[in-house]
């Protein structure tokens, strides 16, 4: 049985280019569109684009924390009934409509052109955060040419007597963090002022960003082919580095330990869910925008599947070389919390050295509790738990700049692993960006906002200019504090309705027969009972149920937000504080107006419409000749 | 008599034995870790190695106070398996009076490092307990490094942006150029050139197949 639903949509067929339109396009090269040097930028871009620092700092964290191993089963699940089947629509519609987000949604529908518009906010709004995080890459990776590194030394007080109460108190790589590199403030509402080496962090990172882009795919395809190959060349040698540390087989076996339970937490399905919609780089218009460079007859069906199948590998890969490098971290600070009881019962009962070990500890501690239970008491000895020690604060910044460096430090050569490191994460970040910066400037030449003789390296130098004055404020001091907002909120429900509506769109505004026959023109056959149960019900079922989860927990939890306190109680470990009235407002404006620019765009369209009594668009020339149709379908 | 000789002799020593003792209010305890500093190359704590201290802390007192110290005026009492004990600094002039706490920890202090490197140790694996260890300060360079690396990549992404940003235009200034030249073709050269296709096919008139339908 077939599902009928279509929404009724007049006009398509004078918005679009036929079949013939396309083919005829497609011979003669017309048309000032840009156009892929070879399939290999091609997919070196998209893979870039999805390849990320989602990969590197969020999934080894969700993989650990949702029962190791076994979360394999739902990001995979999840992986095919979602992610596969939302990337292919975006790479068939782009493909076959021609243009960026904004010139695809608005050829479905006019009212549809919110969708669009909506990409482009988001994408803007993510890519000024975004390169942020690449600004205090390139900071540690400019810190990294220094032996030893800066943030393997607490610097030391006034008198000298000492180290610096703060850095004493937690640790070094914790200080060069919060204080050398952020300079952070304890609140939200105390900005400080502009940090200057973190406003040159970001000058040097959006002129990075805009060197590559200068061109759009001309210059971005040349760039890919480092961008997109180094992070897997530095992955592999971390891997073999990793794997000849001590305690890396640790990591990796609490890594990938399967606890079956953690399979009934719906939580674990939904992160799953997200984490695949996130990590591919749907709904930010930067997919529909490359695919729209591609040839019309490209095999976008098998460029769907083999990235995706790439993206997950890549994930479970980097997870596997993250933990190595982890376990190697939790297995020296067990040793080192170990050597500092077994120094203290060295110092206090008079042992000579190396009598008691790791292996003897026990027996000799319980001894002594025997003999002197007081003396036992008032040495205060840590408890040593490997456990804690590799489940420690391992996802985001906290990964690569705090747990991932304190590794390096101890690692042989380090200057050489930060700088490996930095790199690997700067490429990955930067290839991101190259599709952030494709969704923000596709959308504005087709919004005709900026005048048609302006150049297009204007056109990019602008979007970097107001994008890196925008990011001035996260070089404030409380510019994390900023920072983790926009990641939130930015970044989070606005793409979930964004991608909701584009499968709406092509499915049932747009039409699944058509879509079908599409496909069939550009790739050869039509697509599979595969694709059309999961583009009709289970793709957009999935994505209704994770934007409901995401919307109910957001607004049902209280809204904290960890800050640096020296006053705090807790310090060294991060304190909650409430965020101040004036943020919410601050979140309706990153989450809302891109949402809310769905239906309100739609409303102004209709409102356009009926105020403007001439339609220009309804009119038909009403001759013979254009009712005699010259196609092959008619038989004489 | 020979008990006067005997006691006059053993006062010394035990003297010494009360000059030096645990928790002594003038004296400093000493804490080493040689194994943990040297691993396999590391030496047994012995006689010899403790005549070794002594000269060291008496070479550093002689060398704060300008006085003559001898091996003999540091005492060393209440030696442990761990390798710790107590020391006591008494004075040349007279072996019965104790030097002052805070000048001993002047002239450690002072010395600090030249004693470590005698007995082939550290500030964290030969311990005065009390005194606290004036930390090196780490090496800062006139230019933090960082600054030097950011000027180089500023200085090579600056020179991409320029040589793209001027390729664009010698580009388009080339190409202004070649339409120019093809205005001023004659029609007959133009003519020419278009004899060599099959035509232009106008597409608001048929749907430009080269075969015709059956």
């Amino acid at each position: 049985m077939r599902l009928k639903l279509k929404l009724p949509n007049p006009g398509l067929d004078d918005r679009i280019p036929s079949h013939g339109d396309l083919e005829k396009m497609e011979k003669d090269e017309a048309g000032d569109r840009p156009q892929w040097d070879n399939k290999a930028q091609y997919l070196l871009t998209c893979v870039g684009f999805c390849v990320g620092l989602g990969n590197v700092w969020r999934f080894p964290y969700l993989c650990q924390s949702h029962g190791g191993g076994a979360f394999m089963i739902p990001f995979l699940i999840l992986l095919v009934l979602e992610g596969i089947p939302l990337l292919h629509l975006e790479f068939a519609i782009g493909q076959r409509l021609r243009k960026g987000s904004v010139g695809v949604w608005r050829s479905i529908n006019p009212y549809l052109a919110g969708v669009g518009i909506a990409s482009m906010l988001v994408s803007f709004l993510v890519g000024v955060y975004y390169n942020t995080i690449m600004a205090w890459i390139m900071w540690y990776l400019f810190n990294s040419f220094q032996d030893p590194l800066p943030w393997s030394q607490c610097p030391l007080n006034a008198n000298r007597t000492g180290y610096v109460e703060e850095c004493a108190r937690s640790t070094t790589v914790d200080y060069f963090w919060y204080r050398e590199t952020l300079n952070t403030s304890t609140a939200i509402d105390e900005s400080g002022g502009l940090q200057w080496w973190m406003v040159l962090a970001l000058i040097a990172a959006w002129t990075v960003l805009y060197v590559c882009c200068i061109r759009g795919i001309e210059t971005t395809g040349k760039a890919v082919y480092i961008t997109s190959t180094l992070p897997y060349l530095v992955l592999t040698i971390f891997l073999v580095r990793g794997l000849t540390l001590k305690g890396s087989t640790e990591g990796i076996k609490y890594l990938f330990t399967p606890d079956v339970n953690e399979l009934m937490n719906p939580s674990t399905w939904l992160d799953a869910g997200a984490q695949v919609f996130y990590s591919f780089s749907l709904a930010f218009g930067g997919l529909i925008s490359f695919s729209s460079y591609n040839s019309v007859h490209n095999n976008c069906e098998l460029d769907a599947v083999l990235i995706s199948i790439i993206n997950g590998c890549t994930s479970v890969y980097s997870a596997t070389v993250i933990y190595s490098i982890i376990g190697f971290r939790a297995t020296q600070k067990y040793d080192e919390c170990f050597g500092d009881n077994i120094l203290k019962l060295m110092n206090t009962f008079n042992y000579p050295e190396n009598n008691i070990t790791q292996s003897n500890y026990d027996e000799i501690l319980t001894h002594l509790n025997h003999t002197s239970p007081d003396v036992i008491q008032g040495l205060s000895l840590q408890n040593c738990d490997m456990q804690t020690f590799l489940s420690q604060g391992v996802e985001g910044t906290g990964l690569a700049f705090i747990v991932f460096t304190e590794a390096i430090i101890e690692m042989p050569i380090s200057p050489l692993w930060s700088v490996l490191f930095f790199v690997m994460l700067f490429c990955l970040g930067l290839s991101t960006m190259f599709g952030s910066i494709e969704g923000v400037i596709a959308p504005l030449l087709e919004l005709k906002l900026l005048p048609r003789s302006w150049p297009k390296e204007v056109i990019s130098g602008l979007t970097c200019f107001i994008s890196l004055a925008l990011g001035l404020i996260f070089a404030l001091r409380s510019g994390n504090y900023w920072l983790a907002l926009f990641d939130n909120f930015a970044g989070s429900i606005p793409l979930l309705v964004i991608g909701f509506f584009e499968m709406i769109s092509v499915v049932y505004i747009y039409g699944m027969d058509r879509f079908n026959k599409d496909l069939e023109f550009m790739i050869g056959h039509k697509p599979n009972i595969f694709w059309q149960a999961t583009w009709r019900v289970i793709s957009p079922l999935i994505m209704i149920f994770i934007l409901i989860f995401y919307f109910v927990t957001q607004v049902t939890k209280e809204l904290t937000y960890l800050v640096w306190d020296q006053e705090a109680e807790s310090f060294p470990t991060l304190a909650e504080r409430y965020y101040p009235q004036w943020v919410y407002a601050m979140i309706f404006i990153l989450a809302g107006v891109p949402s809310l620019a769905i239906p309100i765009f739609a409303l102004y369209k209709l409102i356009q419409r009926k105020f403007c009594k001439k339609d220009y668009s309804d009119s038909t020339v009403d001759t013979i000749s254009a009712k005699i149709q010259m196609s092959d379908k008619m038989k004489f | 008599m020979l008990g006067r000789i005997v006691f006059f002799l053993c006062l010394p020593s035990v003297l010494a034995a009360q000059l030096c003792k645990p928790n002594a209010a003038e004296g400093f305890k000493v804490r080493l870790s040689i194994k943990t500093a040297l691993g396999d190359n590391a030496y047994e704590w012995n006689r010899n190695q403790r005549f070794l201290f002594q000269a060291a802390i008496a070479f550093a007192m002689s060398h704060h106070l300008d006085l003559e110290f001898n091996v003999s005026n540091i005492l060393v009492c209440d030696e442990t398996p761990r390798v710790s004990f107590w020391f006591v600094v008494t004075s040349p002039d007279d072996p019965s009076r104790l030097v002052g706490k805070e000048s001993v920890e002047l002239a450690v202090r002072a010395s600090r490092s030249r004693i470590n490197n005698i007995l082939l140790l550290n500030d964290a694996t030969l311990e005065f307990i009390g005194v606290l260890p004036t930390l090196a300060a780490p090496v800062k360079p006139a230019t933090p490094s960082w600054l030097i690396v950011f000027g180089v990549v500023i200085g090579i992404i600056g020179a991409g942006i320029v040589f793209l940003l001027v390729s664009t235009v010698v580009q388009k200034k080339r190409k202004e150029n070649e339409v120019a030249e093809e205005e001023d073709d004659d029609e007959e050269a133009q003519m020419k050139r278009m004899a060599g296709n099959e035509g232009i096919c106008n597409t608001s008139f048929s749907e430009c197949d080269r075969n015709t339908q059956m």
